[in-house]
């Protein structure tokens, strides 16, 4: 009689104990996560702010020893990430379309979306292999333009993706409804299905902006790094690569550059990945 | 119209076509742009095949020349032209594996935390700040690792381990070793550090969608916050935990920039985590734009070809498991 009490006792306060251990654990863990958060965005600040001047927007990037800027990998990066954008995005939202409102049936559809699940988690690098082996090898040299077609083909499966969620989203009213006023499909799915779904693509293409913008291994073998202004059929400057090459050389001056660069375009992209989750949060679907 | 699949569709294309006039040209324009659509996820389909068979081609001359050798060999000489991909592909596997081994626990941890612990008020910013960490570019994780992480990790963490763990007798040669802070072990710290936050954000969506009814019902039975997680949360969302997993562990297979910087790019095999290695991907990001000659330059793109191939492998095999498990699912029900 007094065991069985006693082990009652025991077992409460053993779960008890556990359940707290479960619980102090989970808080330790979010501030695991905080920590390194913490700890490389102060990195950054620390090494960065010393090298932001007005001489990195205005100034070319140096060669070691004398002081310069990083303004045309700024540009670079820029004009590469809106000629990827710009390519990449019609094919993943047509794509995404097909998924959405025609592909419930058939094979075309659940393979595609298959084949998407691996785009998306895709070794970037392999990619930047890809363009090499087709693009680079058959212009005869690295240009920005190989650079922009490695990053739109990780921009094809993130849109892809959003699209087809976001579409699905849609109630079928909305559909039924243009319908039986006659509407042809193709003004259903272009006039209503994607305009009521607006908001969660432009989440998802800004969240494969803000994805390519930092990526460096696809373009280490198309967009390749250049030190003057060029034209995007050359080999381009951009930021990922720049910070790369002056990360790893012996400089001191070329490491507050590549510091500063980095400062820059994490401020970007977390910037980015921000403005596309307010963007969603404040025009709901439908709306 | 061949596709047909929702009611909808059929309505809207037989219907016009009943009457005559501009009518058929609505038709027509559909079937334009339903075939527009198609040829478009038919392009998705392509490019993977693409993919595939270009890295296949230029993996040729290494395929002839090596054969399956190059799978078990650990030689990588570009002056004799021998190369084997044994060291990168097991760095690859080891680095990931240190990887999940840790983000697994912590993103469950957070999960937990975001979902049963927090103050609805953190929910949000709290959740939002764990994400950032994944949007930082992987080459950030690389500079910090190298320059401020691989030294304290050097001074403070490494001796320790090589002299507490070091002698242990059964792992005890994993982990000792000089302490030079780059090394396999380094990289898959940062690894796990860079795909904690896909895991966590998927394990807390899917937590997130548990119903409550369910939940509401353990705490009133008395059950405890970890009891309710372990025994509620974690059956009902096994599939979506099981995905999230999945997708980090792509995530780190192919993650380039932030190992080439911490890992050493050693082409020799240590049993000691604290040894440098090398990656399938950090090992391309190194030589591939300096290497000449055509078999080292196609035993390179072969190993981007495994390292697609172990990639879509994990996804084959998560999707695979997915299907079982809703599978079993339906039949408890």
């Amino acid at each position: 009689m007094r065991g069985s009490k006693l082990e009652l006792i025991s077992i409460q306060s053993r779960r008890r104990v556990i359940n707290s251990l479960a619980q102090i654990g989970a808080l330790l863990t979010v501030f695991f996560g905080l920590f390194w958060l913490g700890w490389i965005l102060m990195t950054l600040l620390q090494h960065g702010l010393p090298g932001i001047s007005l001489k990195l927007f205005t100034h070319l990037t140096p060669p070691p020893g004398s002081p310069g800027g990083i303004i045309n990998a700024i540009v670079g990066t820029f004009l590469i990430v809106m000629l990827a954008t710009l390519l990449g995005t019609p094919v993943g939202i047509l794509a995404g379309v097909y998924m959405a409102e025609y592909g419930q049936t058939g094979w075309l559809g659940p393979v595609t979306g298959f084949v998407n699940d691996i785009l998306l988690s895709a070794p970037s690098i392999v990619l930047g292999l890809f363009v090499y082996e087709t693009y680079v090898i058959w212009v005869g040299h690295f240009s920005g333009i190989a650079g922009s077609l490695a990053l739109g083909l990780l921009v094809i499966p993130v849109v892809v993706r959003t699209t087809e969620n976001m579409l699905k989203m849609v109630p079928n009213r909305l559909r039924e409804a243009a319908a039986a006023l006659g509407t042809p499909q193709w003004k259903i799915v272009t006039m209503i299905t994607l305009r009521a779904s607006r908001a969660g693509i432009i989440t998802g293409i800004l969240l494969a902006v803000a994805r390519i913008s930092g990526e460096t291994a696809p373009l280490l073998f198309t967009a390749l790094n250049n030190m003057f202004w060029s034209k995007l059929t050359q080999p381009t400057a951009n930021l990922p690569v720049m910070i790369f090459d002056y990360a790893m050389s012996p400089y001191k001056d070329w490491h507050t550059l590549a510091w500063a660069g980095a400062l820059l375009i994490t401020m970007g992209v977390l910037g980015l990945n921000i403005l596309a989750r307010s963007f969603f949060k404040q025009k709901p679907l439908g709306r | 119209m061949a596709n047909g699949g929702k009611v909808l569709t059929e309505e809207i294309t037989v219907a016009p076509r009943r009457i005559s006039g501009p009518s058929r040209s609505y038709s027509m324009a559909d079937q334009i742009f339903e075939n527009i659509t198609r040829f478009f996820a038919f392009l998705v389909l392509l490019l993977l095949a693409a993919i595939l068979v270009s890295l296949f081609i230029g993996a040729l001359p290494a395929l002839k020349k090596f054969g399956l050798d190059f799978i078990g060999s650990t030689a990588w000489n570009p002056v004799t032209n021998v190369f084997g991909g044994l060291v990168p592909i097991v760095g690859t596997l080891v680095t990931s594996a240190i990887a999940l081994l840790i983000a697994v626990p912590v993103s469950f941890g957070i999960a937990m935390f975001l979902t049963e612990m927090c103050p609805a008020r953190l929910k949000r910013p709290l959740g939002t700040t764990i994400e950032l960490l994944a949007g930082i570019p992987s080459i950030i994780y690389g500079m910090w690792g190298l320059f401020v992480f691989a030294p304290v990790f050097s001074r403070r963490a490494e001796p320790w381990i090589d002299s507490h763990l070091g002698s242990l007798p059964l792992i005890g040669p994993f982990f000792s070793g000089p302490p030079i802070g780059i090394g396999v072990l380094t990289a898959g710290l940062i690894l796990s550090i860079m795909v904690i936050p896909f895991i966590a954000a998927v394990m807390r969506d899917v937590f997130e969608v548990v119903p409550h009814m369910l939940k509401e019902s353990a705490y009133g039975l008395g059950a405890t916050t970890w009891e309710v997680v372990r025994n509620i949360n974690l059956p009902y969302a096994r599939v979506g935990v099981v995905g999230g997993i999945m997708l980090g562990l792509g995530r780190a297979i192919g993650e380039t920039m932030a190992v080439t910087f911490v890992i050493g790019n050693s082409h020799s095999l240590h049993v000691s985590l604290l040894m440098p290695g090398n990656s399938i991907a950090s090992t391309l990001a190194n030589e591939f734009t300096e290497a000449v000659g055509k078999i080292y330059i196609s035993s390179l793109i072969e190993l981007g070809l495994f390292l697609f191939i172990i990639t879509f492998i994990v996804l084959a095999l998560a999707k695979l498991l997915l299907i079982r498990l809703s599978r079993m699912e339906g039949k408890r029900s």
